[in-house]
């Protein structure tokens, strides 16, 4: 059985490797876990997010949940926020499309044009 | 028939109204009792509840109106499912207090949905809510398998998320071998 005394060591490296890349997260990304999106397969989105975090080791990002956000029809919704830029909003993002999605804008910085969804501001 | 296949995505949805309503924990009771054919699902949350006007519709579907399109279809879903499947469904909430709301099924029911991917479901509603302590029980037969984030947090403080890489990896670890467990599969040598 994983032993919480793990964790306790796991916690002590994570805290070493927070201070060593500076504080807090610059990034974060948001899946829409409404009854919408979770009917449209947003856990599987939210599943495919945590597994590029853990395989890629990305420590320097927040990941966050929000409710239905009026467009259901674009559902599993994504939003990814990077530093002080404008968030992005992307429609239709099944599990297949979260790695392209983390590589190229959370990680590369370049938002993936054709996925954007355009909301009222 | 329903827009969810898994009733663990019912009890996704039904976590989402809690924390969205501010819930700070959330329990979620899963038995599966094989001498009495039952599974009995039940979620707690301490949020800000409803009134009975709003509990009334909230198990409606033909009644909603604009104003309670937030809470979804969800529940006369769930509700539809429960009392298919040879079993019942109770929603009870009180303002300031929270809702607690049951769902049972006759176990062996050839209608009855799967409860599907726990370990993604659990592992989704406690990233994503940060703020939101769950204590998740489910017991199988003589096996139960317990998972209360109030001990992780303690443990990892404000200064490391349970998004953090290895972090996750411990959860998804942890999970794993509690369900399997609780299944009675053996554990993968390692």
């Amino acid at each position: 059985m994983k032993s919480l005394e793990e964790l306790r060591k796991i916690k002590e490296r994570a805290l070493e490797r927070r201070k060593l890349a500076g504080e807090g997260a610059k990034s974060r990304i948001t899946v829409a876990m409404g009854t919408c999106g979770i009917a449209a397969g947003a856990r599987d989105t939210m599943k495919a997010v945590l597994n590029e975090i853990e395989k890629r080791q990305i420590a320097d990002v927040v990941v966050t949940q929000t409710g239905c956000m009026g467009l259901c029809e674009y559902e599993p919704m994504v939003t990814i926020k990077i530093g002080e830029a404008d968030e992005v909003t992307y429609g239709k993002i099944d599990a297949a499309r979260i790695p392209t999605l983390i590589e190229k804008h959370l990680l590369g910085g370049e938002p993936v044009a054709e996925w954007q969804v355009q909301t009222a501001k | 028939m329903t827009v969810f296949r898994e009733l663990s995505q019912h009890i996704l949805d039904i976590y989402e109204n809690g924390a969205k309503a501010g819930a700070s924990l959330v329990f979620i009771n899963i038995v599966e009792d094989f001498e009495q054919d039952r599974l009995s699902i039940a979620i707690r949350d301490n949020g800000s509840g409803m009134d009975e006007a709003m509990l009334r519709r909230v198990t409606d579907p033909w009644v909603t109106t604009r104003t309670t399109r937030k809470v979804g279809l969800g529940i006369p879903f769930l509700k539809q499912t429960a009392e298919m499947c040879g079993g019942d469904f109770e929603i009870r909430s009180e303002l300031g207090q929270g809702t607690v709301t049951v769902a049972t099924f006759q176990h062996s029911h050839i209608d009855r949905p799967p409860l599907g991917d726990l370990m993604g479901t659990v592992v989704c509603m406690v990233v994503g809510y940060p703020n939101v302590d769950l204590v998740y029980r489910h017991t199988v037969g003589d096996r139960e398998f317990t998972l209360d984030t109030r001990e992780l947090h303690e443990i990892l403080g404000p200064g490391v998320p349970l998004s953090d890489p290895e972090v996750l990896g411990f959860l998804h670890a942890m999970l794993e071998e509690g369900l399997r467990e609780l299944k009675g599969e053996p554990l993968p040598a390692s």
